[in-house]
């Protein structure tokens, strides 16, 4: 994605409330810095809030929680505006949601729903980190924990393959 | 699927086939998926972006919905063929300047392509030529069931379909049309029909550029929204848009032609002079001479060429075009001059 202002690369993306106009700002880093550098210049005069400074340190502590999947932070999906894996929808659903009803208005899937349950596709979730967790494990040769690993992959696999033969059976379709 | 001879084919999509493709040249919808088990591609690591591709890979190969889809992978082109792609609407820009392994399933006609690993796993694109949304629709919901019956997507209840980027997820798609509106763009009245969309919260862009002057008077019509709305709803609303350009673009036209034929008739016949005969010739003059020599076309004042042959000409005068057809690399200056020939030749060969 290209920056808005100019045409270099974007590296910050911002949804912004304005008068009750929504708009998406895609930046780069130049023009990110100057756009920082005023909206910071606004933050100041409201800053006279006496628990401004609570705020920011709440802010803070948002910022550092991580993913246990993926491990990205909130402050790097604010810096890069893409999320690191599907559990991050989960992990920071308080700080998602005002975010997408700023973008689209609502909060609430109304269209296709795939054939298989969401509660499949959550379980797949940890796969992720099953997954990182076992290259590390071979790559540092703790071969018992490798093993340990591949068997909980290999049981998720099954109880996701046990429930889709059993929607097979019910669903003749 | 052989790269060399994309130079002397084009998609299906611009062959004019379409209904009304005198104005809507594509209608296009691409669904944004995510497989359960990995991180989005961005945050993968090598080794997890060659499995997704693996995964993903079989699952092209197995021509979903019956769609035979030729694969190339896209981490071993060179520079210039995966610019060629992008160039034929097959691959984003994203998708051909990022790292890592990834590709694509290309169908024969060119109106079917499923990106792996761009900024989501899946990225599945149908073209159709005109104002053709329905048929798009039909098959790519096709080819998405046959997909999701072999591989769990990310999904929840709630947000739907989950995305690497917050402003696709819920349903993942993106509906669009490209639009010629050279007489709305002459006359300024474009002005109105993009405040007009903007009121309803879709996007207008230029084609190939980033800015807001569009190449060629192309302009695309999409969606913003993904979440909280069915597809069907999402389509539907520029279904209902569209038909209003296209009848303000033909009033428009038959407006410049009663107010003063001969002067347009003289403009688009220059422009057509001018690609017959230049001998060097950028990029963005093209495009604008070939948008006159279109809408000459179309308004019956040229009437010994064709609209696939034209729209033909906006792809293939392109860079890394250009560039495949002299099979050397060529700089600005070169390529203004390898255009120029290309163009006399074409045309030539209609006489
Ligand atoms: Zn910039
Ligand atoms: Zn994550």
């Amino acid at each position: 994605m290209k920056c808005g202002r100019c045409s270099k690369p974007a590296v910050l993306h911002i949804t912004e409330v304005r008068q009750k106009e929504v708009q998406a700002l895609h930046l780069c880093e130049g023009c990110a810095k100057e756009y920082l550098s005023h909206s910071q210049a606004s933050k100041a005069d409201a800053a006279i809030d006496s628990d401004s400074e609570s705020e920011a340190s709440l802010l803070e502590e948002l910022d550092q929680k991580l993913c246990p999947n993926c491990g990205i932070s909130f402050k790097e999906f604010r810096a890069q505006g893409r999320l690191g894996c599907p559990h991050d929808y989960v992990v920071f659903e308080d700080e998602l949601l005002p975010l997408l009803e700023n973008i689209h208005g609502e909060t609430t899937h109304a269209g296709k729903i795939p054939k298989r349950s969401p509660q499949a596709s959550q379980l797949q979730f940890q796969l992720i980190k099953l997954r990182n967790e076992l290259r590390t494990s071979v790559e540092e040769e703790r071969y018992e924990d490798a093993a340990r690993i591949r068997d909980s992959i290999r049981h998720i696999e099954e109880t996701r393959s046990k429930a889709e033969s059993g929607r097979t059976s019910n669903d003749p379709d | 699927m052989d790269l060399e001879s994309l130079t002397r084919t084009s998609g299906e999509w611009l062959k004019a086939t379409g209904p009304d493709s005198d104005i809507v040249m594509s209608s296009r919808i691409r669904l944004a998926r995510n497989l359960a088990d990995f991180s989005f591609p961005s945050r993968a690591d090598d080794r997890a972006r060659a499995e997704i591709e693996e995964l993903l890979r079989r699952q092209i190969a197995k021509n979903p919905a019956g769609r035979k889809l030729n694969y190339i992978s896209v981490s071993s082109l060179d520079t210039i063929d995966r610019q060629m792609l992008v160039e034929r609407q097959l691959i984003s820009r994203e998708h051909s300047e990022t790292h890592g392994q990834r590709g694509v399933g290309i169908s024969d006609e060119e109106n079917v392509s499923v990106m792996i690993n761009e900024e989501d796993h899946l990225r599945i694109q149908v073209l159709r030529s005109g104002f053709a949304l329905d048929d798009c629709w039909l098959e790519i919901d096709a080819i998405d069931d046959a997909i999701e019956a072999d591989r769990t997507y990310a999904f929840n209840d709630r947000l739907g379909y989950l995305t690497a980027c917050p402003t696709n997820c819920g349903t993942g798609i993106r509906v669009s049309v490209l639009m010629h509106l050279p007489a709305l763009v002459h006359t300024k009245e474009i002005q109105k029909v993009f405040q007009a969309l903007q009121k309803i919260n879709l996007a207008v862009r230029g084609l190939y550029g980033e800015g807001s002057q569009a190449m060629g008077d192309f302009y695309q019509i999409s969606n913003q929204v993904t979440l909280g709305k069915s597809e069907e709803h999402l389509i539907r609303t520029i279904q209902d848009v569209v038909p209003n350009i296209v009848s303000y673009e033909r009033r428009v036209r038959q407006a410049l032609v009663s107010e003063n034929r001969r002067g347009l008739h003289d403009q688009v016949s220059r422009a057509y002079g001018i690609l017959k005969t230049a001998r060097t010739i950028s990029s963005e003059e093209t495009m604008d001479l070939l948008s006159s020599v279109r809408l000459g076309i179309n308004l019956g004042l040229i009437d010994d060429l064709e609209i696939p042959t034209i729209n033909e000409l906006f792809i293939h005068t392109q860079p890394a075009h250009l560039q495949k057809i002299r099979h050397e690399k060529l700089e600005t200056m070169e390529r203004n001059v390898a255009r120029a020939d290309y163009i006399r030749q074409r045309l030539s060969e209609r006489n």
